[in-house]
This record gives C-alpha cells, structure tokens and sequence, in this order.
C-alpha cells in the first residue's frame, strides 16, 4: 500500500473510527479540522515508531512534521532513506 | 422498586386521587418518624427523603409559636414550618431534601429539591396524571408511563459529562432542578427557583490580618455544619479518600464524637489509582477505626451494569464502581450515614480546572511565550500525554487564542470540545436529531444575570458547582452509589452558608497563585497529618475501559456492544465502536478521548438494556 494511503488509513481507523465525513486532504491540518488533537499526537508517534522501526525525539514534534497525511509521509520518507 | 433507598418501612397515604409513597431509611426518631406524615388535623401529608440538619432550632422556634409536634422527627418540622411560611419555607432549611407535600385545603401538592442537590426528585405528567419519585425506576414502574430516551440528555452527557435538568435520559421524565420547588394543582405545574449559588467574590488586596479573620470564619462555619451533620439516632461514619477534604471532615468529625470512629476507604490493586499510603498516614494521625475495600479492574467491571441500574445516565468515568463496592462495606459493616469530603473542591476553588484557566489567561496575554505553557506540564503531572505533548498542540488542545477570555465559558471549552468529539461513535440518525447547537445553548438560556460580571474563576465555580456538582458528583458519584447500599452521605463543604460564604470570598484566597484551596489548607493547618497537607492534589480516578476487557464483563460485553445488537438500539454506530474495541484490544486504546468512549457506550448500551429493553425483567431481580 503506498505510504500516503498507509497513514490514511491509520488516521481514519484510530482517530476517526472510520467516520471520515466529507473526507480531508493530504495537506489538510489535522488539528485544525479537529482530526487529531494534542491527546492522540502520542498515539501517532507509538504508531509512527513501531510501523516504520523509526524513532522520534522531541525536537520531531511539531505540525510540520505531524500535522497532515503529506506532512507524515514526507516525515517518514526522510527518516527511511539511507544517510 | 425504591427498597434500597428506605430498608427500613414502607407506608402510603391516598386521599381523593392522590398518592404519596415512602420507603423510609430510618435514622432520627427511629420509632416516631412514620411516613408520610400528617399534621395534627391531617390537612398536610409529607413524603420526605433527606436531612433537616438545623431541625433542633427550627422545632424550637415552632414551639414558641404554639406548634404542637407529636414526633422528634426533623419530617414534622417541614409539616409546621409549611404551616406557618407557606412554599416559602423552604428558604428555613439548612439540610439535604426532596420531599412532596400535599395541601389538601388548597388543593395542591408542593416538591421541593434542596439548593446544591444532594437529594434527587424526578416527575412526569402521563395521561393527565402527574407522578414523581427520588429515582425514575419508580416512576417506570407505573405502566402508563412510556419508556423512550431522550438523544438530548444523551448529547448532553456526551458534550458536559452530566444531563442538565430538567432534562434526563428519558423522553418526558424531568429531573427538578437543586435550589427549585414546584406546585402543582388543577391550574397546571410551576417550578421556581428559590435559591441559586452567586460567586460575586470580592477584587482587591486581602491583607494578613483580614487573612486571618476570614480563615477564623471559615473554620468556625465548617465545625458547625459538621456538628449539624452529626445528629443522628444511628452511629455515623466517614469516607476517607487520602486527600486533604475528606481529611479535613474526618478530622472535624472526630474532634466531636466520643464514640470511636470509623472511617472507610477504597484502594487500588493498580498503584496509578491507589492512595492507600495517605488513607494509612490518616487513618494513624486521627486514630480512626478503618476498613478498606480494594477494587480490581475486574470488579468494576463486574458491578458496572448494577452501577448504571443505580445512575439511571451514562458514565464517561468508571469512578462510580469503586464508590458503589465502597457503600456495600459501609452498609455490610452496620452503618447507613457517612461523612464526606464533596463539595470543597466546587466552592473553596480545588480543581485543576480553576488553575487550569488562571493558567490560559496568564498564557493568552502573551501567547508566544515558551515559559508560560509549562506552567500546564506541571498542573498534571499524573497524565502522561499532557506531560509529552510537543507545546503547539498544547496551545491547540487549550484554546489559547488572544479574545478566547471573553467568552462566557472560557474555563470550561477545552472540556467540553474534547467530550464533544466521542459523538463521533453516534449513529447517523443521532447525530441528525442532536445537531444543530454547538453553542452551549441549553447551559447559556440558564445562567444567571449578573454572570457575565463575575471573574473567569467564579464562572468557572459556577458551572462546576451547578452542573456537574448535583449531575455528576453527588449522583453518579454520590446519592445513587450509596443509596444502592442504603447509605446516606453527608456533606458539610455544602452546608449553604459555607458555599455562600465562599462565594463571597476573593479568588486570591481560594487559589493563591496556583496553590489550591489554600484559605481550607490554612484553616486544616494543625488539624490533618502533614503529609496531607503538603501533597500534590490527585483527582479520585479509578481504572477506566480496560475493565471491561477483564472475564466479569466478557458475557454482557458480547451481547451489548456486538454489531446486530448496537444495530438494532440504532444509538451509535456499529462499525465505529468496534473499531474503537478493537483499538482496545490491540492495547493501542491510550488516550482520554478512547477511554471515555469506551464507557460512554457501555454505559449508553447497559441503560438501554436495563430501562428500554428490558425493564420488567431488570424490575423483578432487583425487587427479588
């Protein structure tokens, strides 16, 4: 499954219990639609860390990084490509 | 059906289409006290379930006006009393009270609830008739009345944690608000509000000496209204929690009994939950007779159904069944009243949702500030996900925007908003009948004139003493846990003069700095063990969902929650909740938002069961 459908599907399963409404877009603010609040931002790192064998340090959580399906995934690829 | 609130008699009175029931839990004038009660000529007929906790005085008083009493009981003082002030006589009563009393020579049945709401009273006009009792099991039990639920309460419960009366859970069942009487006769019902709490406070400078006195006053108002909560014909006990104001009525408590106390306590297998090392270091400081019952995850989900039997609302909080388990130790120990701590957080200012919102208003002035937010990282340093959370999503979830302060319910929003969202598990059919106010209309149609006037901490008070305080913590938490077990508690934090008395007080006083209720910690200073006084202030919290993944609650868990039968009550939505078990399951369910979900349905599915679906079987195991 391509990433960015990966982490949608992560996102709608456990934060939206597969209610997704008028759905959202790669780029939309999962804090400002409400999707994510402060709350399930652990949950997603737990998420993040045991599904891709990443690890996330305090200076990694910020919206940038966390805050939309595009974010994620550019998050993520950045972290799996080798040095 | 009400057996467990009055063990002791049942009596009825009827006259010319009317009817008064009572189940009485005897406990002043154990011979004498009878009802319903009538006056000398038995023109007034009383059913009365609560305490008149300065009925010595107002007997008095009476006397000297010719009343003639033929009982000790504190019933027949609200008989006289009615006699001399009408509906007004409500306004004499220092105590804790749901009672209905019938004017025959008018014509006319008078209810009335007491001001903070200890006792419930609930009603319903079916096919003309109006019918009442302390719990809606009663009222059901009468087969004109129509069992339906009401999806307001039920987003109401899913948005404040609490219904707001009059409405409940059912269609057509209303709940009297605290603080309100009613009459009713042939010209139809009318409820007014003859008390309600004013949180004014007072601004300016309180200097040392003024400290001083206001502390003096305060102590001396708690030991009375203790020592008011002592009359009693039985022995009375005390909850001790491990925290500073269940310490601080044992303490008072003991200070004017001569017999030995005991007091009682929950513990924890879980050591998250468990304050069994203050209960301990209380227990030898005030040198109480203890019995402690310790509560597993199983348990609770064990005694939840019976729990939602008692609460008559859904739960987001698994609090109420240790609570529960505790009242059936009090009861199986030969008592029936008990001494409690509630009530202080509410009006001496010992919430985090006090500080919390000093905490908001203090960050909003400059909202870019990196110093400010972590002042809230160490307001709750027993919730992990506050204590990791990166800071933007902490000025999200906290609603830190510049102008947010002038909004009438500032303190309360982030709650609120957070609650709001386990509606997401609703079905499409209840979303559609709830929506359509996101506003808080239902609270701001109700608050009083002069509350936009007061500080953000007296609104603050307000909402937490007048919604939650009545509709969660002395129900919930409360009236309906105890009296499951037949047990009555006391309060004497809510004894009204001392919530008036508060009101008036400067917030400086109640939360200095951030340091909370700290005119009552001045006040307990030399009563209570040091280490009490000293420690971080825990919320009572109990193991939440997990319970219901536990062996005791597997049988109505598969039959409640599974998809045809969430289908078929058509509440919530079938394939949300079980993605949201499945989430447990895994162990991935972690957050506040899952756990509150979780026993928001639970509960939501056991009240349908218990009081839609299946009622007269649920009525007969629990006459048997």
């Amino acid at each position: 499954m391509p990433l960015n459908d990966e982490l949608r599907r992560f996102v709608t399963d456990n934060f939206m219990f597969g209610k997704v409404g008028n759905g959202f877009a790669d780029d939309d603010s999962f804090l400002e639609r409400g999707i994510i609040d402060s709350t399930g931002v652990m949950e997603l790192v737990a998420f993040l860390e045991e599904k891709y064998g990443i690890r996330l340090h305090d200076q990694d959580l910020i919206p940038d990084n966390l805050d939309s399906i595009n974010g994620l995934a550019r998050f993520v690829e950045s972290r799996l490509q080798p040095n | 059906m009400l057996t467990h609130r009055g063990p002791d008699e049942t009596g009825f009175h009827s006259e010319n289409g009317v009817g008064l029931a009572h189940t009485r839990l005897s406990i002043i004038d154990l011979g004498g006290g009878q009802q319903p009660m009538c006056n000398e000529d038995s023109t007034l007929w009383i059913t009365f379930n609560g305490e008149i906790f300065n009925y010595l005085e107002l007997r008095k008083e009476l006397l000297s006006k010719g009343h003639r009493f033929a009982t000790r009981s504190d019933t027949e003082v609200i008989l006289h009393l009615y006699e001399e002030e009408g509906v007004d006589c409500v306004r004499h009563l220092n105590g804790q009270w749901a009672f209905s009393l019938w004017d025959n020579q008018r014509r006319r049945l008078f209810l009335s609830r007491d001001r903070l709401g200890v006792r419930p009273l609930f009603y319903t006009l079916a096919k003309n008739t109006f019918i009442f009792g302390s719990e809606i099991k009663a009222i059901f039990a009468n087969p004109g009345v129509s069992r339906e639920i009401d999806l307001k309460g039920l987003d109401e419960v899913f948005t404040y944690w609490c219904t707001i009366p009059p409405t409940t859970l059912f269609r057509n069942i209303q709940e009297l608000s605290p603080g309100h009487s009613m009459t009713v006769d042939a010209s139809g019902i009318a409820v007014r509000q003859y008390w309600d709490c004013q949180f004014e406070g007072t601004s300016g400078v309180v200097d040392l000496s003024q400290e001083q006195a206001r502390c003096d006053e305060l102590l001396e108002l708690l030991i009375d209204a203790t020592k008011i909560r002592l009359r009693s014909d039985v022995p009375v006990g005390a909850y001790l929690s491990g925290g500073l104001d269940s310490t601080v009525t044992t303490a008072l408590v003991k200070k004017f009994t001569n017999a030995p106390l005991r007091t009682f306590s929950v513990t924890f297998d879980d050591a998250e939950f468990d304050e069994s090392f203050y209960q301990s270091d209380v227990v030898r400081f005030l040198d109480t007779e203890h019995e402690e019952i310790r509560c597993s995850k199983n348990q609770i989900g064990e005694v939840f159904p019976d729990v939602i039997w008692h609460c008559e609302k859904p739960v987001l909080r698994t609090a109420p069944a240790p609570l529960y388990l505790l009242s059936r130790l009090v009861r199986n120990s030969g008592y029936k009243v008990v001494v409690t701590g509630e009530g202080a957080d509410e009006v001496l200012g010992g919430y985090d949702i006090f500080k919390e919102t000093k905490i908001r208003r203090f960050w909003e002035s400059q909202p870019d500030s990196r110093m400010r937010p972590i002042l809230l990282r160490r307001l709750y340093p027993y919730l992990q996900n506050i204590q990791n959370q990166p800071d933007a999503y902490r000025k999200a979830f906290f609603h830190i925007n510049v102008g947010c302060q002038q909004q009438p319910f500032f303190s309360h929003i982030p709650r609120w908003q957070l609650t709001a969202k386990l509606k997401t598990f609703f079905s499409d059919a209840t979303r559609a009948e709830t929506a359509g106010d996101d506003g808080f209309s239902d609270i701001r149609a109700q608050l009083p004139q002069r509350y936009s006037s007061w500080d953000s901490f007296g609104q603050a008070q307000y909402l937490e003493t007048k919604y939650l305080l009545p509709d969660y913590i002395l129900s919930s938490q409360g009236d309906r846990v105890a009296m499951a077990h037949s047990v009555e508690g006391r309060f004497p934090f809510l004894d009204h003069r001392v919530v008036e008395f508060a009101s008036r007080l400067p917030a400086s006083l109640k939360m200095k700095v951030l340091n909370e209720k700290y005119l009552l910690k001045r006040c307990a200073a030399g009563l209570i063990p040091p280490s009490v006084a000293k420690r971080h202030k825990q919320p009572y919290r109990a193991p939440e969902a997990c319970s219901f993944l536990q062996p005791a609650a597997r049988e109505y868990m598969q039959e409640l929650l599974s998809p045809e039968q969430i289908r078929r009550d058509g509440v919530f939505d079938g394939s949300a909740v079980a993605m949201l078990l499945e989430k447990f399951r895994k162990g991935a369910a972690i957050g506040i938002k899952d756990n509150m979900g979780l026993v928001g349905v639970v509960s939501t599915q056991l009240l349908l069961h218990q009081f839609i679906n299946h009622f007269e079987g649920r009525m007969t195991s629990h006459a048997a």
